[in-house]
This record gives structure tokens, C-alpha cells and sequence, in this order.
């Protein structure tokens, strides 16, 4: 019987053939946690009298939710980070290297590998054909010392992508899209398996997009076989001897199959206060929006980054609004850096911060006043995600972002492109 | 494992914010103090009011968002035996589990805010006793109830140094 991407990868890290439905202990390749998750994580392991790291130099610990810290309880927690990771060998990513996610896509994620972190959007690295799923912080620190953890193998739902992608639409949309069809509950437990000659055609980062927010249907991860693109992306990061050929099988079972034709796709907004209350742009069009926020494990990329210069390019944030940018990795502030990306947020009146999670889950920089409205690149727009819960957070694309710091209000950004 | 307590009734998709909010992160090293401030974003009072034995119960997608274990960490802390919605968020389901809180999904529209509920865990039964109804629950699989009854995933690993979870 043919096997789903999920079954293929948890049956040869759990040693035998699992089908969805199955429970089952999979050995981890990738462990990590965040400065948020990761204190817990480290007290279970103190509590649970682990000893040692199965795989410490594939352990992570990543400094990015506070990073650099604005209060002496957050420092006191990266200390006991920096400690942990000294004391046992682990992987310690220090403040300014970036957000967890980006950071194990450009360096540590294989196709083929188990992934789990402590942190929701762990999915992301699903675009490199890993299993790669959030988890708690416990689970991770079991992880850490037994290297493997317990799973239910889901069921898989398959998105076939059809069509072409309009000008001025990107993954971001898409996805929101989907979700808005689906429902931010609409792939629970399962995996979301994303095909068709849309994918073929997208770049990884607009890919990454797409599986990152996976978890905001639900879903346990989102998966992408690999290909050409994939090869081509760990080409670029020096390490194209872990491409590994990673598909599902033709007969393979799905629970669900949907098609989508792309082609008549708009660029999407979320309103407040959920992922899948979306919009098309035309009904959005003309919210007066107070900060605008580019960035994040979702949309922080360098690909992100060229898309909203290219619009900001010799122009000006309109009065009143605070634009925000932040690249998700210092990998990508370098290059934007060099390309002359931040030059132009800059120019147009920007304020350019250091690589990290930034205002996205509301413990510094940038959170809302009473009332405010944000435009954001981010995942999700929960009440008090920001920061703040009398606060109102919108969802869009690099493009609308772009555009909306111009006008002050929620733009088509393809009145700019 | 049987559960007796008093319902506090909350709607469909209570997220992590709701539960822990992000503003409270400095907490995150203090249970005690952030259980102080549990599901403060759907209800001010709620850390106020509730009292140990009490069981929420919820609408659909509950603890949908991110995967800090504080989320059902501080629930358990604020004294709440168990937790009834129509669904659960993934990570926050496992998460419950991993740290021994009971939790069940079931038809909960006829339970009312306050009224007094027995739940046996084992069945997956739900008995509304100021109503006198009874309501089926899905029950949990047998290696989850047993993570549950080994006081959590952490007591389990600390008692045989491994996994046991034959299904
Ligand atoms: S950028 Fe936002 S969603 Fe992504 S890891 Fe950081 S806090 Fe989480």
C-alpha cells in the first residue's frame, strides 16, 4: 500500500512500516526550543534526571523571542539557556543569528529528518520534505535526552495547487486563503501535503510560507516533496550533499484531497481575531492602519524583503505610520544589507531592527496602544498577540504590507507593482 | 480516575494568548505568578473565581496557537481537575497530557456555566448533575490515560527511564 510523505519518513524513524492511525516512537533528528519554551524544557530535563544530549550537535537552543532582552527575567532566562547549552554540548544561537525557524531551515534541516521544537511554527521546515511538527517543551527535553519522542502518525490532507499565480498574489495569500477555506481548525492532527505545478513553480521561500502556517489550520505539519528547488536552495547554503529524494508514493491514501485553481486568487487580508476570518483585498482596502510590521518566521525572507523594497523604493511611509522591518536571520540582514534593501526602508522611514521574533508575539518592540491597528507579515492575529488585547492585528503579504505603509491605510499592492 | 467540580463555560477558539498571554513572557520562568493571570484575555476574573476541582469547558478548537506548555501548565496550577470542549488544538492536547491535566472532547452545549459535573475518566463519561444528564465523551486512547494516570509524561520517564506506551 503506497505511503503519504508522513508515513514514508516516521515508518524509517520509527524501524518498521506505520500506517496513519498508528502510535508509535520515532527517533529525532533536530531537538530544539526557544527562549520562551526552552527554561521549561530545561526543568524537565533537571526533573526527568537526564544526563546527557542523544544528538547534541543537532540540539538547539535558540535566543529569539526577546532577543536582545528588554528585562532582567528574560535575561535570567537566556542565561539558563546559555548554561544548559554549555554544560551539555548543545547548539546555542545567540541574540541577532535570528528566529528559530529560518535559522534551522538555512542550516540544520535535512530532507528526510524528524524535526521537533518547542515552538508552534516548527512546521516550516516541512517545505524541505522533513517531518518536522511543534511540540511541547517537556516532549523536547525528552527529546534532547532519549532523542526520540511519542506520535500518533496523522492522516494527510493534500492540497493539489493549480493554475498560475497572479501578479501581485504570493504564497502569503494563498495560504490565507486556504485557511480561510478550511478553517483555522480544518486540518486538526493532520499532515497537509501541498503538490501541483503552482508548487513546482515556487521559489523554497514562498514555500516555507506556505508550511509555516500550516499549524494555523491545525495541522500537526505541511509538507513539500523535494525537487530541483530544493536542491538548488541547500546548493546555495553549502550543503547540497543532504538533498535527499523525498516523495510520496503514487497509490498513497489521502483522507482528503482538495483542488485549487490559484488563478483567480486576490491578495488576502485576516481580519481580526483569527487566522481564517480573510478577506479579499477589495474588501479591506481603506483600514486605517497605525504600524506596519514586515518580518517574521513567515514572511522575514530576503525574497520578502526584495518584494516590499521594490514598492517602498523612493517613496515615503505615509504620516503617521510606524513601518517596522526585520529580517528573520542574519543570513538574510546581510544580504539585504548588501543589496541595498535596508537602505530603502530606511529612506522611506522605516526603522530597521535586529534579526528575532520582534514585535510578532508582543513582549517588546512595537507593541500597539489601546485601540491601534497593526498590518503585519506575521502568522497569526489572536487577541493580545501583540501585546496588547485591546490592540487589532491584520494578516497580509510582504506586497500589502508595502503598499499599505504608503497609503495609511490597508492597500492593493498591485496598484504599486 | 473520577472528577467532580463545577463548570465555567467559554466559547470556540480560545487560543494560547487567551491562556498565557504574551505580554506576561517575563513570567514564563514563574508559574505561580503567570497562573495568577490565566485565561485573563477571555475572562479578567477567572483566575479570581476559580476554585480547585473546577472543569472548563469549552467550545471548539480550544488552545489553538503556540506550543507553550505553560498554556496547560497554569490551568493545572489554578486547580482546574479537567478539561471539556468540542475539540482541541493539537499541541495543546499533548501538551495537557505530557503534564498529567485530564482533558475530553464531548458535545458540551448542554452543560451550563456552573453547573456541577462528574466526570469518569476511564469511560469518557460526562454527568451533568444539576441537570441530570449524561453525556458521552470520546474517550482517551489507553497509552494517553496511562501517561494521565503515571501523574504525567515526566513521572513516566522518571519511573521506568523510557517510553512504555503499548496501545
Ligand atoms: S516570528 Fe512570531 S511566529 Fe515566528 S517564531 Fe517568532 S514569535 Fe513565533
Amino acid at each position: 500500500m503506497g505511503k503519504t510523505i508522513a508515513e514514508k519518513i516516521l515508518s524509517e524513524h520509527a524501524g518498521k512500516d506505520v500506517k496513519s492511525g498508528d502510535l508509535i516512537i520515532a527517533r529525532v533528528d533536530v531537538a530544539m526550543v526557544q527562549d520562551g519554551t526552552g527554561p521549561l524544557a530545561v526543568e524537565a530535563f533537571n526533573r526527568m534526571k537526564l544526563k546527557a544530549l542523544a544528538n547534541p550537535e543537532r540540539s538547539i537552543l535558540f535566543i529569539d523571542h526577546a532577543a536582545p532582552s528588554p528585562r532582567k527575567e528574560l535575561s535570567n532566562a537566556h542565561k539558563i539557556l546559555r548554561e544548559f547549552a554549555d554544560k551539555h554540548g548543545a547548539v546555542l544561537s545567540e541574540v541577532g543569528e535570528g528566529i528559530c525557524h529560518q535559522r534551522l531551515i538555512e542550516d540544520f534541516v535535512k530532507p528526510g529528518d524528524v524535526v521537533v521544537g518547542a515552538d508552534s511554527h516548527t512546521c516550516t521546515s516541512g517545505a524541505l520534505g522533513a517531518f518536522a511538527t511543534g511540540m511541547g517543551s517537556t516532549d523536547v527535553a525528552i527529546a534532547f535526552g532519549l532523542g526520540k519522542v511519542w506520535m500518533k502518525v496523522p492522516e494527510t490532507h493534500r492540497f493539489v495547487l493549480k493554475g498560475k499565480m497572479p501578479s501581485g498574489v504570493f504564497s502569503k495569500d494563498l495560504i490565507l486563503y486556504i485557511i480561510g477555506m478550511i478553517g483555522a481548525d480544518g486540518a486538526t492532527y493532520k499532515a497537509m501535503e501541498f503538490e501541483g505545478e503552482v508548487i513546482e513553480n515556487m521559489t523554497m521561500e514562498a514555500r516555507f510560507t506556505l508550511t509555516n502556517m500550516a499549524v494555523e489550520a491545525g495541522a500537526k505539519t505541511g509538507l513539500i516533496a523535494t525537487d530541483e528547488t530544493t536542491r538548488a536552495y541547500l546548493r546555495e547554503r553549502n550543503r547540497e550533499s543532504d538533498f535527499r529524494e523525498i516523495k510520496p508514493d503514487p497509490d498513497a491514501i489521502y483522507e482528503k484531497t482538495y483542488e485549487i485553481d490559484v488563478s483567480g486568487i486576490e491578495p488576502r487580508v485576516s481580519f481580526p481575531h483569527t487566522v481564517d476570518n480573510t478577506k479579499p483585498i477589495s474588501e479591506a482596502k481603506g483600514v486605517k492602519i497605525d504600524q506596519v510590521y514586515i518580518g517574521t518566521c513567515t514572511n522575514g525572507r530576503i525574497e520578502d524583503l526584495r518584494i516590499a523594497a521594490e514598492i517602498l523604493r523612493g517613496k515615503k511611509v505615509a504620516k503617521g505610520v510606524r513601518l517596522i522591518v526585520i529580517p528573520a536571520s542574519r543570513n538574510v540582514y546581510l544580504k539585504a544589507l548588501k543589496e541595498g534593501l535596508l537602505e530603502v526602508f530606511v529612506e522611506a522611514g522605516g526603522a530597521v531592527l535586529s534579526p528575532g521574533c520582534g514585535p510578532c508575539v508582543g513582549i517588546h518592540q512595537g507593541v500597539l496602544a489601546d485601540g491601534e491597528k497593526v498590518l503585519s507579515t506575521q502568522n497569526r492575529n489572536f487577541k493580545g498577540r501583540m501585546g496588547n488585547p485591546n490592540a487589532y492585528i491584520y494578516l497580509a503579504s510582504p506586497a500589502t504590507a508595502a503598499a499599505t505603509a504608503i497609503k495609511g491605510e490597508i492597500a492593493d499592492p498591485r496598484e504599486y507593482l | 480516575m473520577i472528577l467532580k467540580g463545577r463548570a465555567f463555560k467559554f466559547g470556540d477558539d480560545i487560543s494560547t494568548d487567551h491562556i498565557a498571554p504574551g505580554r506576561y513572557f517575563h513570567l514564563r520562568t514563574n508559574l505561580p505568578e503567570l497562573a495568577k493571570h490565566v485565561l485573563e484575555d477571555a475572562d479578567p476574573e477567572f483566575a479570581k473565581k476559580v476554585k480547585k476541582g473546577d472543569i472548563i469547558v469549552a467550545g471548539r478548537n480550544f488552545g489553538l496557537g503556540s506550543s507553550r506548555e505553560h498554556a496547560p501548565r497554569i490551568i493545572k496550577i489554578a486547580g482546574v481537575s479537567c478539561i471539556l470542549a468540542k475539540s482541541f488544538a493539537r499541541i495543546f492536547f499533548r501538551n495537557a497530557v505530557n503534564i498529567g491535566l485530564p482533558l475530553l472532547e464531548c458535545d458540551t452545549d448542554p452543560i451550563d456555566d456552573g453547573d456541577i459535573l462528574e466526570i469518569d475518566l476511564e469511560k469518557g463519561l460526562v454527568k451533568d448533575l444539576t441537570k441530570g444528564i449524561e453525556i458521552q465523551a470520546t474517550p482517551l486512547p489507553k497509552f494517553m490515560l496511562n501517561i494521565i494516570n503515571d501523574g504525567g509524561i515526566e513521572d513516566h520517564i522518571l519511573k521506568y527511564g523510557d517510553f512504555k506506551l503499548e496501545d
